[in-house]
């Protein structure tokens, strides 16, 4: 490890830590290859270095003297930034309580065929993928038509973008329909065709059915998607399916919308116009809302009209991942469970080869290049949080949840967000050298911080309000550095005593039941005995 | 009021549901004196609309099921009836414009209101609130402050209350001079005194001082103000109106405070803006929030657009200004605006809400308002048209106050002892003239018009229903709830009151309730607790039947068993949702019947726009229905007690 020689400066003394919300604190500070490390102590200052964290808080440290200023800088800027996966913080993170040994994840598309025994005489799993040679951004086993063979397969990946043929991600269990993804088809300017891929989507569905493609592009852009040799379904050659367009945005207009966002909160203007068109310039709640009522749509075609779907964008590993999941979430009870939810999460992205390690490098305070770095996860989270506020009783999870995840993507202790695919994983061997933030989550002291106290289980679908007046800035995520969340963790807590109260009141209540009734007995021989004094 | 009805009775009227245009109800339509009730045909729903409630009719134009009818009520609700007759349509239309514009108070629904009340207990509703004691409880009189007959008789200011607090030191010449410098005579008098720095907040109208007048006595008034508070040696003199509109007011002899002729006074404005400006902004954000399906984009320009947002921050700001100036620099404060009545009712209010923890239980903002707004001569009758009057007088201002209320509320989860129901319930009752409460403009009117003896009082109706309107976050010992509020004012805080605006559009509100779980949580807890109670003392009773006789033992055991059922009976009758007669939803179940539908329909999230296909050669053929409607859910908002909701329970989904 060549940690020190990014460490120019390890020590600093007589620093001013300037934190929100908190009187400023004077110390030194050490700079660690993982971590900065902060120790108080009471003694003024001179050059200021703001650091602008992952998690949207802000640091300032007043460091005297101007060198140490820019070596520590310069410094944080090279550890925060490693090129190479296996010098992170996650490969190191050996906390006392967990074992390497432990099992590394919790669901994989095997345990999901085994489950579900409905899909067994339509549906199989399939080895294509198991050196990653057909897709490399897909897990080895996936789930397919029993009807297409594995060379079938083979050649419909060709014909899609990063070879991400159409597979199962969704079964629903009331009336057999499904949900599937894939990437663009590589239909190109002369509309080429590829046999293998229109049967295999042919093979997903009934001779009499019809299926929809919901493609996550406009129109326009699916037409402009050709001339770089992507493309769509044509209609002439997939009879049983019927495109629909909507349109999300993805990759730099989300980040910047992202930024424009996390600016507009940090604003310190009184100014009630300024907070108000900044918000709306950022687009974010827009692209919420686009994300909700896309993902609708799809819950809706699969639960209330009864066809099955396949979703895709362009490389079907950002758009296309937030719909699905979210029309999972709409759906499927089992998916708002609290293990459900990390389940659906390690499919339906970290299985399903979201490039976390690009999209979630930076966050938003980063001005550095921003090609690959997407908000898209987050963006789940948020349409997740709103499904939470409009069903507050519905999800197993709590906000505190969807936060630790929200930062867990950018930063971790845990090896869960790392790579960008299952193949990454097996090559750095992660699973082997770092610890399942999911499995960590389970554990029983973890869990009881991110339950939802009043969660009640409803085998129904949620159908989101998708109305301006019904979607809402995510304060708990975008304002929680500042006061306005403390008093919603109050709020929080406060909740949490009201449900704690009444288990309390129950449980005495059943010792009082249990001596009762082992009294009731008693007085039966009693009166027994006294029916036989009468005999 | 019954001459007025030309058609007491219409059938086959269509109720149109404005969520979707292809689910209506069919039903008969009848007109009384004081409401439209519209009867269900098949599940015998009502919906009793009270004409007091009533903004505007209109008739839409002709379709070719009938003749359309939108009615807009007070309390944003909008109603669209489809008429089979246009004579019929005609009739109704114009008994409604009649009925909904009343011309004498006394043709008030307050006058016709009868429950089965006598006289002595309608007295004792009445005193149910007393402001002599809610002055006592702030702590005068004392050694400084003292009540005043001065104004007994209304001789003073006729649109103040008969009894008034001022410092003991203002003798009554310089009472009776200071009211006669002042807009409409209404001279500084207290509002609320603040016990731990005694600083105080008074009230009062413009000084009549034009370019360069002045008044000896009303300079005397405001430095006996200034020195009842002994620990501070200056006061602060807020004009809660922009700088602009008070300089207009000097050249027709008004204005404002020339610090150079008060002893210590810091003078300061504001800057909330008149009534007019505040009634345009309203119309803008009604309008905003009755778009059939704006984009995210055209929702929050209408918001910014209109300006509403603006306008309580700064009356929120306001508030916090004398908050912070009488609880940390304990100074004492005097507001005005131009008469005192609007901008300064509601800063004073608002103030006392911030400072004082019994403003934000209950029967605290019963007695608020009662105090600041009914007693000081808002005037509630000009501004909510209970009467027909001059529509320029109307304006939102006691809609503020509770927003602000509400803003707070968001800001404090756990500050308040009510909720929103309960600022919901005092919003309708402003406008519905159901109590007498809010009738005429001063109290001098409401003596002389002997609403105590005609009408019925409102806020023990309130108090009855308090378990509708409790905030299962309270808690008393809470660190939220004591002392003095420091709320935030940075723009994010603000939030669109969707609980108000769009209290009638069920699809848009959350399918579930937190408050509601809460409540049936607590009481679930409390009905444990009763039933431990019991079996303790069954237990103990049980020991000692042991040592006595088996006879009485074996009757115990079987009323223990009786015990054990009641509970369940108990909960059954008064579990929350009962709060709507059985329509408000709380559990999952009836949120979301699984319909199939025949037809293939992908309208719920659809937008047109992005429908089309590139390819021109593969168009798809079917044209689908992609408005852009939400779902509506099966739990609906609260409906107050004069509004029924009709169909709250109808299945969700079939409406596509």
């Amino acid at each position: 490890m060549e940690f020190s020689e990014h460490i120019k400066t390890a020590n600093v003394d007589d620093v001013v830590l300037k934190l929100p919300l908190r009187p400023a604190l004077k110390g030194t500070l050490c700079v660690t290859a993982h971590h900065l490390v902060f120790s108080e102590r009471k003694e003024e200052a001179g050059t200021c270095l703001r650091n602008l964290c992952k998690d949207l808080r802000i640091l300032q440290f007043d460091i005297p003297g101007m060198e140490e200023c820019l070596n520590v800088a310069s410094s944080i800027e090279a550890l925060s930034s490693l090129e190479s996966v296996t010098e992170l913080y996650p490969f190191f993170h050996r906390p006392r309580e967990l074992s390497l040994s432990e099992p590394w994840g919790l669901s994989s598309p095997q345990q999901q065929y085994a489950q579900t025994e409905r899909l067994w005489d339509r549906w199989r799993l399939s080895k294509v993928n198991r050196n990653f040679s057909v897709c490399m951004s897909y897990p080895r086993t996936v789930i397919v038509p029993c009807a297409i063979d594995d060379i079938t397969l083979a050649k419909a990946a060709s014909f899609r973008q990063g070879g991400r043929f159409p597979v199962l991600c969704y079964y629903h269990r009331s009336n057999g329909m499904v949900i599937m993804r894939s990437s663009q088809p590589m239909t190109g300017a002369n509309r080429k065709r590829c046999r293998e891929d229109e049967l295999l989507l042919q093979a997903a569905i009934d001779e009499s059915e019809m299926g929809y493609i919901i493609d996550t592009r406009s129109a326009q852009q699916a037409q402009q998607a050709r001339m770089a040799g992507g493309g769509f379904e044509s209609k002439a050659f997939y009879h049983h399916w019927r495109r629909l367009h909507r349109h999300l945005e993805r990759g730099k207009v989300l980040q910047e919308s992202l930024i424009k966002l996390v600016e507009a909160c940090g604003d310190p203007s009184q100014n009630m116009d300024r907070w108000l068109s900044k918000l709306e310039n950022s687009k974010w709640l827009s692209h919420v809302h686009s994300a909700l009522s896309t993902a609708g749509l799809v819950a809706e075609c699969v639960e209330r009209d009864g066809h099955s779907v396949l979703v895709h964008g362009f490389e079907g590993t950002d758009t296309t991942l937030l719909v699905t999941s979210l029309a999972q979430l709409i759906l499927d009870p089992a998916s708002r469970t609290f293990r459900g939810f990390l389940q659906l999460l390690e499919r339906e992205w970290v299985q399903a080869g979201h490039p976390f390690r690009q999209r979630c490098a930076h966050s938003a305070h980063s001005h550095a290049r921003l090609r690959q770095e997407c908000p898209a996860f987050l963006l789940l989270l948020d349409a997740t949080w709103q499904l939470g506020r409009q069903f507050p009783l519905a999800l197993e999870f709590s906000e505190v949840l969807l936060l630790r995840l929200a930062q867990d993507a950018y930063a971790s202790d845990y090896g869960t967000f790392l790579c960008s695919s299952e193949q990454e994983r097996c090559a750095l061997q992660v699973k082997e050298n770092t610890h399942c933030l999911f499995q960590f989550l389970l554990r029983r002291e973890e869990r009881e911080k991110y339950v939802n106290p009043l969660y009640e289980a409803t085998d129904l679908a949620i159908w989101p309000s998708v109305h301006p007046q019904s979607l809402q800035l995510w304060t708990g995520l975008f304002l929680r550095w500042t006061e306005y969340a403390q008093t919603m963790d109050e709020a929080r807590e406060e909740i949490w005593t009201i449900v704690k109260e009444r288990k309390e009141t129950d449980r005495p209540k059943g010792c009082a039941h249990t001596t009762l009734s082992r009294h009731d007995s008693f007085t039966n021989v009693e009166n027994l005995m006294d029916e036989l004094t009468v005999l | 009021m019954m001459e007025h009805i030309r058609l007491p009775k219409v059938e086959r009227v269509q109720l149109a549901d404005r969520s979707s245009s292809r689910r209506a109800q069919v039903g008969t339509l009848y007109l009384t004196a004081f409401h439209t009730i519209f009867v269900d045909n098949e599940v015998h729903n009502e919906l009793w609309v009270l004409h007091s409630l009533v903004c505007n009719v209109e008739k839409l134009s002709i379709t070719s099921c009938g003749y359309p009818l939108l009615i807009r009520c007070k309390n944003f609700q909008v109603i669209q009836l489809l008429i089979p007759k246009e004579n019929d349509c005609n009739d109704v239309f114009v008994s409604l414009l009649r009925l909904s514009r009343t011309e004498r108070y006394e043709e008030l629904y307050c006058f016709s209101f009868m429950p089965n009340v006598d006289k002595a207990a309608r007295g004792q509703a009445w005193d149910f609130l007393n402001l002599k004691a809610e002055y006592n409880r702030m702590g005068v009189s004392n050694k400084l402050w003292h009540t005043t007959s001065v104004n007994r008789e209304y001789r003073v200011c006729d649109t103040y209350p008969a009894d008034l607090y001022v410092p003991k030191s203002a003798s009554l010449p310089v009472i009776v001079g200071s009211s006669r410098f002042r807009s409409k005579g209404r001279f500084p008098t207290l509002s609320y005194y603040y016990r731990e720095t005694q600083a105080v907040i008074c009230r009062s109208s413009q000084p009549l001082s034009g370019f360069s007048a002045r008044c000896l006595e009303d300079e005397q008034m405001l430095e006996a103000i200034m020195k009842s508070n002994p620990g501070s040696r200056f006061m602060y003199v807020v004009d809660t109106r922009p700088k602009l509109n008070a300089m207009a007011n000097r050249a027709t002899g008004k204005g404002y405070e020339n610090e150079d002729n008060y002893t210590n006074i810091k003078f300061q404005f504001i800057g909330i803006e008149n009534i007019h400006v505040m009634r345009n902004s309203q119309q803008k954000l009604i309008e905003v929030s009755d778009l059939p399906s704006p984009s995210m984009g055209e929702f929050l320009l209408g918001l910014e657009t209109s300006d509403w947002l603006k306008h309580i921050k700064s009356i929120l700001a306001a508030g916090t200004f004398i908050a912070k100036a009488v609880a940390e620099e304990g100074v004492s404060v005097l507001v005005h605006c131009s008469d005192g009545w609007d901008r300064t009712t509601q800063v004073c209010s608002l103030a006392s809400v911030l400072l004082d923890p019994f403003y934000r239980t209950l029967k605290g903002l019963m007695v608020l308002i009662e105090k600041d707004w009914v007693s000081f001569g808002h005037k509630f009758s000009h501004r909510y048209g209970h009467v027909v009057e001059e529509p320029k007088e109307a304006s939102p201002v006691i809609d503020q106050f509770l927003e602000c209320v509400w803003q707070l509320m968001e800001q404090f989860p756990c500050a308040f002892e009510y909720n929103e129901r309960f600022l919901i319930s005092i919003y309708n009752h402003v406008h519905s003239c159901h109590y007498g409460n809010f009738i005429c403009n001063s109290e001098k009117e409401r003596k002389d018009l002997g609403i105590r003896e005609k009408t019925h009082s409102l806020w023990p109706h309130l108090w009855k229903n308090k378990v509708d309107f409790v905030n299962p976050l309270f808690r008393a010992d809470h660190s939220q709830t004591k002392g003095v509020l420091q709320p935030l004012t940075t723009p994010y805080c603000f939030k669109f009151w969707r609980g108000l605006y769009n209290h009638f559009d069920r699809g848009l509100h959350p399918r579930q309730s937190v408050l509601d779980s809460l409540m049936a949580i607590k009481e679930e807890t409390q009905q444990l607790e009763e039933v431990l109670t019991i079996y303790q003392q069954k237990l103990a009773g049980v020991g000692r039947e042991q040592a006595n006789d088996l006879f009485v033992k074996k009757h115990g055991m079987k009323n223990s068993q009786g015990l054990w059922a009641e509970p369940t009976h108990i909960r059954l009758a008064n579990s929350p949702q009962d709060y709507n007669g059985g329509n408000l939803v709380s559990g999952p179940k009836d949120l979301l019947p699984q319909q199939r539908k025949t037809n293939l329909d992908l309208s719920l999230f659809g937008d047109t726009s992005e429908s089309s296909d590139p390819d021109n050669s593969d168009q798809e053929s079917e044209g689908a229905d992609f408005s852009c409607h939400s779902c509506s859910g099966g739990a609906s908002p609260p409906s107050e007690d004069s509004v029924k909701d009709p169909d709250s329970d109808d299945p969700a989904f079939n409406n596509a």
